[in-house]
């Protein structure tokens, strides 16, 4: 973004091309002041927090390990744990939303007749105003309730893989199960995004991939998806967003404890970072708050990292084909 | 279809933000109108912010509206932030009073007593609940057991139901094999920290560690609040956890009776109240200080020891009048037999034994203006 706006008086045409030669009015010069103003809000917000992060949470860095005893013996240790939660939960929850939001957006977008799709996309974005506390609320009372049978029988039948290593939680209450309340919660994001963005695909390299004798899934694959992919990198980043960062349903749903674990179904599960910090926020020794402010800022900058490395992974494929 | 999407997206958005503006106002307007009246002939009036322990949040509901109807002027808000940072926010002077599910540590009490302007703080035991061990296990509706088999059961030692340690203790109750899972809180809470100074003071060396607000062992099940432990426990077979005697009472669950001298003790208000009439006032504390160390051993079987017990902290002395009325005022009514009466009614909490109740009184007689 430039940071003086162009001026507007001048008389040299700014614009090229259709446009080029249209006066500019005041509702120019308004728009183009609310829009710079927009987009420094956003970044002097985002950095005020990450400031607040820095300043309220360094000394948690430091701070006295009997303060968090006895889940770990150093800081790093303590934020390692939270953070593997944290991670494991997300991927769980990515392995179950992405494969169904990228089909269910496929289907909206390509293959439903449009008096089915219209309500199915509907029904779907209303899906994204339900509020976190109902999905909690639901996963811990009546998913995690009705799973138990189908985690036992993971643990009868799969129990020799790590992730189902059990004993089977008697509540239900398990990561496993948090994974899939955040997945439920990342597929309308993930679908009304990609669901535009299959939508915007243009239509004549949709009519040639198919008057070359191309397959509905073959156009979809070779027409839909590479012009769709930086949207559908930002579809998933944005659900991991909200994966990531979920409090309310993950610490109503899972039975947590700061510990590594990779199995799924236990009833001691690895906390979360977001769901870690309202659980202890409110405790006797506020101490810990430091401690939490700065697993908070731990959580900021590996968001940001994955952004980043999702991002450039894209760019680069994307540039990798031209 | 971008029009469409765009539409869908503002719609919702501005009537949450609408609804969120309703809410500020609302709020607004019951904070507002405070201070504006000039006070009936024997009312108060003020306003008062206070703030801190979550298992006190109940009951102060119940005190404020018995004290708001004597004194319609009178504003007093408790924010349930917690013990922890009702204390700090005490220390800090933005409380004017604080409710705590422990006294001032004496690290604290210097922090405590600049806040007081040098003098020692006010510190009353106000609320005691009883705090049941509550289990769902089919076709059990009461058990008997001891403390040291209580903390085997929650550090993970006994792992299922027809262990021998239990059986024992139940000769009359036909124990199933089914796996024992223990449930407890994942937040940092007054409840943990009670619970585990039974286990540590009565468990006979089973328990490892001492009192803990938070949970101190790695196994077993967490859920957040009491609500989410009485949930876990409800929705699992073989379940048992701890939760105030009030979440329990409306459920179906069965509750251990614990083993107190020689007799089994089930949970009750006046049992906790006993408890609290059989401990000792603790060692240092200043006079106008009613904090107990609470005697987990008693062998007095009108004595039920897995309780919570709460305390007023407050200043002897407030810069301006009005506070203090307020807050001598406060205090008073919640010591008094009708706000000990309208707190059980409301929280099911256990009112305070009369001798403490009038000890608690009369320190609380001695707040003043400077």
């Amino acid at each position: 973004m430039s940071t003086t706006p162009p001026d507007l008086e001048t008389e040299e045409p700014l614009i090229q091309g259709p446009y080029a030669g249209v006066k500019f009015g005041r509702g120019d010069k308004a728009f183009s002041t609310v829009a710079l103003a927009s987009g420094v809000t956003i970044l002097v917000t985002l950095a005020a927090v990450f400031v607040f992060l820095f300043i309220k949470g360094l000394p948690g860095f430091t701070a006295d390990p009997e303060i968090f005893k006895p889940s770990s013996d150093s800081f790093w240790g303590y934020v390692g744990r939270l953070l593997f939660g944290t991670t494991f939960a997300a991927i769980i929850a990515l392995l179950i939303a992405v494969p169904f939001s990228f089909a269910l957006a496929l289907f909206i977008s390509h293959y439903a007749p449009r008096r089915i799709a219209t309500p199915v996309a509907y029904v779907i974005d209303l899906l994204a105003a339900v509020p976190s506390v109902v999905f909690g609320l639901w996963g811990a009372r009546t998913l995690a309730v009705s799973s138990q049978p189908v985690q036992r029988w993971f643990d009868h039948n799969l129990g020799w893989l790590p992730f189902f290593k059990g004993p089977a939680s008697a509540t239900g209450r398990t990561i496993l199960i948090a994974g899939v309340v955040l997945a439920i919660m990342c597929i309308p994001i993930i679908t009304a995004i990609c669901r535009e963005v299959f939508s915007q695909t243009p239509r004549l390299n949709e009519e040639a991939a198919l008057a070359l004798g191309a397959t509905r899934w073959e156009m979809v694959r070779y027409a839909v998806f590479p012009h769709s992919r930086s949207g559908m990198v930002a579809a998933v980043m944005l659900g991991l967003g909200r994966a990531l960062g979920e409090t309310m349903a993950v610490s109503m749903v899972m039975s947590s404890t700061p510990i590594i674990t990779l199995n799924m179904i236990s009833s001691t599960n690895s906390a979360t970072i977001a769901s870690n910090i309202a659980a202890n926020y409110k405790a006797e020794d506020n101490r810990i708050q430091t401690v939490l402010l700065a697993t908070g800022l731990v959580l900021f900058l590996f968001t940001f990292l994955v952004n980043f490395v999702a991002r450039y992974v894209a760019g680069r494929g994307e540039r990798g084909q031209r | 279809m971008i029009t469409t999407s765009i539409r869908r997206a503002v719609v919702p958005g501005v009537a949450a933000l609408t609804l969120a503006l309703s809410l500020a106002a609302c709020g607004g307007s019951d904070n507002g109108d405070s201070a504006s009246g000039s006070g009936a002939a024997k009312g108060l009036s003020g306003t008062v912010a206070a703030g801190g322990s979550s298992a006190q949040e109940k009951a102060q509901e119940a005190w404020r509206a018995g004290f708001g109807a004597d004194n319609p002027d009178v504003t007093i808000t408790y924010d349930p932030v917690g013990s922890g940072t009702g204390r700090d926010n005490f220390y800090s002077g933005a409380y004017k009073f604080a409710g705590s599910d422990s006294a001032i540590s004496a690290e604290d009490m210097a922090k405590a007593k600049s806040a007081c302007g040098g003098s020692d703080p006010i510190e009353v035991p106000v609320f005691i609940s009883p705090i049941d061990i509550a289990f769902n296990l089919q076709g059990v509706d009461s058990l008997k057991l001891d403390a040291t088999t209580v903390a085997k059961i929650f550090s993970g030692t006994i792992k299922k139901w027809n262990d021998p340690a239990i059986a024992q203790q139940n000769p009359d109750v036909q124990l199933p094999a089914t796996a024992i899972s223990p449930v407890h809180r994942s937040d940092s809470s007054g409840t943990t920290d009670n619970f585990t100074d039974w286990l540590h003071q009565a468990g006979g060396g089973a328990w490892k560690t001492e009192h803990s607000s938070d949970w101190p062992v790695q196994v077993g099940e967490a859920a957040e609040g009491t609500s989410g432990v009485v949930g876990a426990i409800q929705d699992g077979q073989g379940t048992i956890g701890y939760a105030d005697d009030s979440a329990v009472a409306s459920t179906k669950l069965g509750k251990v009776s614990v083993k107190v001298g020689t007799d089994y003790v089930a949970p009750s208000a006046d049992g906790a109240a006993a408890g609290l009439a059989a401990s000792k006032v603790a060692d240092g504390a200043a006079a106008s200080q009613l904090v107990y160390s609470i005697n987990r051993t008693a062998t007095d079987p009108s004595v039920y020891p897995v309780f919570l017990a709460s305390y007023f902290i407050a200043c002897p002395t407030y810069d301006d009048k009005a506070t203090a009325d307020v807050v001598k005022g406060f205090g008073q009514y919640i010591v008094s037999s009708a706000g000990q009466k309208a707190a059980s009614a409301n929280a099911l909490s256990a009112p305070l034994p009369s001798d403490v109740a009038d000890k608690a009184k009369a320190i609380l007689d001695k707040i003043a203006a400077k």
